[in-house]
């Protein structure tokens, strides 16, 4: 009896001892991902998201204070990659979730410019992270659309409230047909495949 | 499940394709009736864009008065097309109008008012093919505007000058016209054999080819007979070839495959294997703009289906609004369920009767419901028919269970982006599946995402460019001041020193 | 002007469409099923129309219940015709009841279970008949002689025999064709012997011999079967390396072993081989899309009909080879695909130099 002990809590301590040798000696860095996810970020630093910069999100997101949805010009899709890279402890699941189902209606956004309005003061020009607006002093600026990411931060700038965010127009280049409608689909299940 | 079998026609000289449908052609509803004119519209509206490519840069405004044939819309870009005005008139607009599209999104378009006289402007100098330098007839089919008039609307000069890149020894003429309904093409090669046969025989010059073939669909025999009677264009013989009637012999690939048995690799074009592949009616247009100095104003239209008072093929101005073609087929007998440009496999279908028409389309059909045999859709039951029918070898039951399940991506490993979207699947189907719809949706999304990753780098390279700017300048301003600071302490300090210099002066002496 | 709806293309359609196709397949399996019928009379009868409506009854209720529309499945015709087919899987004198489990278990349990119309894994006939089977073993191998409508019982009698359970008819005793060659074989007779003291090749073709409906005529079966081929609603090639592969197995192993084993053209003839080539091999749902998948599909369900006639301990097998080939459907389909227009096999474009080599 006292040998069946001894001889049991000599193995559990001597295993313990190897594990916790092992788990030293073996021990790896946690790569750190806030570069991985500063990299998926548009890097703007368009200051949206209430942090620093892209860094500052990243670093956000890394230590889990604030939620993969952080990044508005990013959109769904962005929020997507950073939940990949932060894993489902993010709270939206891995398909999305609740989460992210606001953000999948969210279309992408681009500035336009009252130019009634416009005094060419160029601020919103000097605040651009994308040089998305070209124009002069005293001189009516305009959007470059392909540039524009729709980050607010001319809106904010702007001494004459003459720049609004609107939707993106559809153009006939990047119209296409729309998802048909799978008749009687059934709930979760599909053609073996 | 359905094949065709090439035993019956001529051996040796014709290959199998895979796949492909059998769809009922009703082509004797317009087959009958020769080309015929039509009197001017009240309005003409030219899109800018009736190309693949970037759209023309108009060269008119409002108020301006145009001639026949005068230059509105220059190419912009190595892949686009000029516009040429369809007649005489005022232009009224150059604004947006929505487009002959399913989107009827609207496009930048030339709205013209016709003055009635239809008067000539200066036409384009004539040039003698034989004597022309291939690049000088390249140089005028891009003058005058002529696009791929089989509905895929590529620039034709683009196709021709790809002599200089690949080794070219075929010009292939796609008069298969494998579309149900159509039977433009048909005609046109009936009323207009030499000018084709003369066209097809300039573009073997710009081309540098020797063997020109001619293909036409078996269910249009007076078609290959009027070919075989002028097998000769610009002296190079004509070769007229009749592949069996089966849906889509049309496909340039297809095609190419059951005429030579070459099957082009993918993502490749044919010309890597040394064929090009015109439409017949851009020969046409070929001929009338290299001997006669016309650009591409007007084309033959079919207008049929069973909700066409009187079918009929009509040579018709570009920019016709499709209301006009229909009255003056007798208009639309009963309530059309479909009204569609191009053929019904792979046409558009339009909700706007006042779009115009384009380079591109070669048909107007309104169908009743008794022609189109819609029954409710139904789930998979995954009777292979879709496999049997697709002539890319694609599984499309499989694809639509990974779109419906949002797996773009998976679709896309099985092939989704080697799908021509022919209808094939879908006209099969026995589920009544929208499989076509689902797979242009994948590819349109996918497309997307692509633009999108593409400016999310674009964005980034844009950021960092800016902050590196900023930091150069405030590396700039921080060295100035840098400078300045320096100037400023060296001054100081030899003032300081100048200063204590001057007492201690016999000292230093 | 009312403008029509805009949709993708293609904007017409063939003529096919699901309750078209179930209907062509009832028509094919018709004659044979009236000769069955009139071979078997009045209670064959009602336990066919028993088992009919039960599917039909078990169909709408499952989409009640799955809260899916009713109307458009109901009459879609594959309930119809899954229940015709376990009705021909069952002995013609079986009592009502084992007609409605049999439609339970194939609409139930082998479909709506799944997702119903097209989302089953196993053929749901053929899993009712195996179920049945295994928990009926007695009803189910019941066998009568054929004695045609007239000679048969009347109607009275034959609601006695479908729905009052009473006591079996003399007839009863008869032994299907399979079951009596297992039997003999293992009671160490020669085959010559056997096959001389049974119904000839010719009566099994004709369908004058004991059985349950879809064992009777071999003929009326391939007769249909070649119907559904020349409407292109079936493809030859399955039932093609059914009937090939029974037959070369059974072939080889005659000509190896006359005295123990059974000839080729007796597999062919016998049991419900015609009856799976044509009708239950060709199941859409349950078979690979591709062609080639098709035929190994075929071929292993004729590998295994043979295997477990001549080595189970079940004299018919055809219910069990075919649900385990069933359950290699989608192994086939994955692996078994056409190949790309302009790919290898791979998925590569193909080499431009191969196929330029291959001008003419």
């Amino acid at each position: 009896m006292i040998t069946a002990a001894a001889s049991m809590s000599a193995l559990g301590l001597g295993l313990g001892l190897l594990l916790g040798a092992a788990a030293r000696k073996f021990h790896v860095e946690t790569p750190p991902i806030v570069d991985e996810l500063e990299a998926l970020l548009p890097g703007t630093n368009c200051g949206q998201c209430g942090f620093a910069g892209c860094r500052g999100a990243a670093e956000a997101v890394a230590e889990g204070t604030a939620p993969v949805t952080l990044c508005p010009p990013g959109g769904r899709d962005v929020a997507l990659q950073l939940a990949e890279v932060t894993g489902s402890d993010c709270g939206c699941g891995a398909a999305g979730g609740a989460d992210l189902s606001g953000m999948a209606e969210a279309e992408p956004m681009i500035a336009f410019i009252f130019e009634d309005h416009c005094t060419g003061c160029t601020k919103c020009f000097k605040r651009c992270p994308t040089d998305a607006i070209v124009g002069a002093a005293k001189q009516i600026h305009t959007v470059i659309w392909d540039a524009c990411i729709g980050c607010d931060a001319c809106v904010e700038v702007c001494p004459t409230e003459a720049i609004l965010l609107r939707r993106k127009p559809r153009t006939l280049q990047g119209w296409y047909w729309e998802k048909p409608a799978q008749p009687f689909a059934t709930r979760g299940t599909e053609a073996v495949s | 499940m359905i094949r065709f079998s090439l035993s019956g026609l001529k051996p040796s000289t014709l290959f199998r394709v895979r796949g492909g449908v059998h769809p009922e052609t009703r082509k004797f509803l317009s087959a009958g009736s020769a080309i015929e004119a039509m009197a001017l519209p009240a309005l003409i509206r030219v899109p800018l864009q009736q190309h693949i490519g970037a759209p023309a840069e108009p060269l008119v405004k409002q108020g301006d008065l145009v001639l026949k044939g005068q230059l509105i819309g220059r190419a912009r870009g190595p892949v686009s097309a000029n516009l040429h005005a369809p007649t005489s008139g005022k232009v009224i607009a150059v604004g947006h109008f929505p487009a002959p599209h399913p989107s009827g999104l609207p496009v930048p378009t030339i709205t013209l008012r016709p003055d009635g006289e239809d008067r000539w402007g200066p036409r384009l100098p004539r040039l003698r093919p034989e004597d022309a330098a291939p690049e000088e007839i390249a140089a005028r089919v891009a003058e005058a505007g002529i696009v791929g008039m089989g509905g895929a609307t590529f620039p034709a000069a683009v196709k021709l000058n790809l002599r200089g890149k690949y080794p070219l020894h075929t010009l292939i003429l796609n008069a298969a016209e494998c579309e149900p309904y159509l039977t433009c093409d048909d005609r046109l090669l009936r009323e207009h054999a030499e000018e084709v046969a003369d066209g097809a025989g300039i573009m073997a010059r710009a081309l540098g080819v020797a063997r020109i073939i001619v293909v036409v669909e078996s269910n249009k025999p007076e078609a290959a007979s009027a070919m075989r009677r002028h097998n000769l264009g610009m002296g190079y013989p004509i070769e007229v070839k009749v592949v069996p009637t089966q849906y889509p012999m049309g496909s340039e690939k297809h095609m190419v495959k059951a005429v030579t048995g070459q099957e082009t690799p993918a993502r490749a074009l044919t010309a890597e294997l040394g064929i090009v592949v015109h439409n017949a009616a851009t020969a046409h247009a070929v001929h009338l703009a290299v001997r006669y100095g016309e650009p591409l104003i007007s084309r033959v239209v079919t207008v049929s289906g069973r909700g066409i008072a009187r079918p009929a093929n009509v040579r018709a101005l570009i920019g016709t609004p499709v209301a006009d073609l229909i009255a003056h087929c007798g208009g639309l007998s009963g309530e059309p369920e479909k009204l569609l440009l191009g053929g019904p496999m792979m046409g558009q279908p339009i909700a706007n009767l006042r779009v115009p028409i384009v380079k591109g389309t070669n048909g107007v059909l309104a169908l009743s419901p008794s022609e189109t045999h819609r029954s409710a859709a139904m789930p998979c039951i995954r009777c292979g028919s879709c496999v049997q029918a697709c002539p890319c070898g694609l599984t499309p039951f499989e694809l639509n269970a990974r779109i419906q399940a949002d797996d773009l991506e998976g679709a896309a490993e099985v092939g989704l982006l080697d799908c021509v979207s022919c209808g094939c699947c879908s006209f099969i189907c026995p589920s009544n599946i929208a499989l076509v719809q689902g797979f242009n949706f994948a590819k349109g999304r996918l497309a997307e995402k692509q633009a999108r990753k593409h400016q999310q780098e674009e964005t980034k390279r844009l950021a960092a460019a800016r902050s590196a700017r900023e930091e150069a300048l405030a590396e700039a301003k921080r060295a100035a001041m840098a400078k300045r600071k320096a100037e400023m302490a060296a001054k100081k300090a030899r003032e300081a020193a100048e200063a204590a210099a001057q007492p201690d002066g016999e000292v230093v002496k | 002007m009312k403008l029509p709806q805009v949709a993708s293309g293609p904007h017409f359609h063939s003529m096919f469409n699901v309750p078209r196709t179930m209907v062509a397949v009832m028509v094919c399996l018709a004659p044979a099923t009236g000769f069955g019928l009139y071979q078997f009379g009045w209670p064959a009868v009602l336990l066919f129309a028993v088992t009919l409506a039960a599917a039909l009854i078990f169909e709408v209720l499952s989409l009640i219940v799955a809260g899916r529309p009713v109307l458009p499945f109901a009459t879609d015709g594959s309930a119809l015709l899954t229940g015709w087919l376990v009705a021909m899987t069952l002995p013609p004198w079986a009592p009502w009841w084992v007609g409605v489990l049999g439609a339970f278990v194939a609409i139930v349990i082998g479909k709506q279970v799944f997702g119903g119309l097209g989302q089953n894994l196993f053929n749901p006939a053929m899993v009712a008949r195996a179920m049945l089977l295994i928990a009926l073993p007695v009803p189910m191998t019941q066998w009568v002689a054929p004695m045609g409508l007239k000679d048969g019982p009347g109607i009275s009698e034959a609601l006695r025999i479908t729905f009052g359970g009473g006591p079996g008819y003399d007839a009863m005793s008869s032994a299907s064709v399979l079951g009596h060659v297992q039997s003999q074989l293992d009671a160490g007779r020669p085959m010559p012997e056997i096959l001389s003291s049974m119904a000839s090749l010719h009566d099994q073709f004709f369908g004058l011999m004991a059985g349950s409906l879809g064992e009777t005529s071999a003929l009326l079966l391939l007769i249909g079967g070649l119907c559904l081929v020349s409407l292109r609603i079936i493809q030859i090639v399955t039932p093609l390396a059914v009937l090939g592969s029974i037959f070369l197995l059974s072939g080889a192993a005659w000509l190896i072993d006359p005295e123990h084993f059974v000839p080729p053209l007796f597999h062919l003839a016998s049991g419900a081989t015609m009856l799976c080539a044509f009708f239950i091999a060709t199941d859409y749902v349950t078979a690979p899309v591709t062609t080639a998948g098709r035929a190994i599909y075929g071929a292993g369900i004729g590998a295994l009909i043979w295997v477990i006639r001549v080595w189970g301990s079940f004299p018919e097998g055809v219910a069990f080879a075919v649900l385990l080939m069933n359950a290699v459907t989608p192994l086939i389909d994955t692996y078994v695909r056409p190949r790309i227009f302009g790919r290898t096999r791979s998925g590569k474009p193909l080499p431009l130099a191969a196929s330029a080599g291959e001008k003419p």
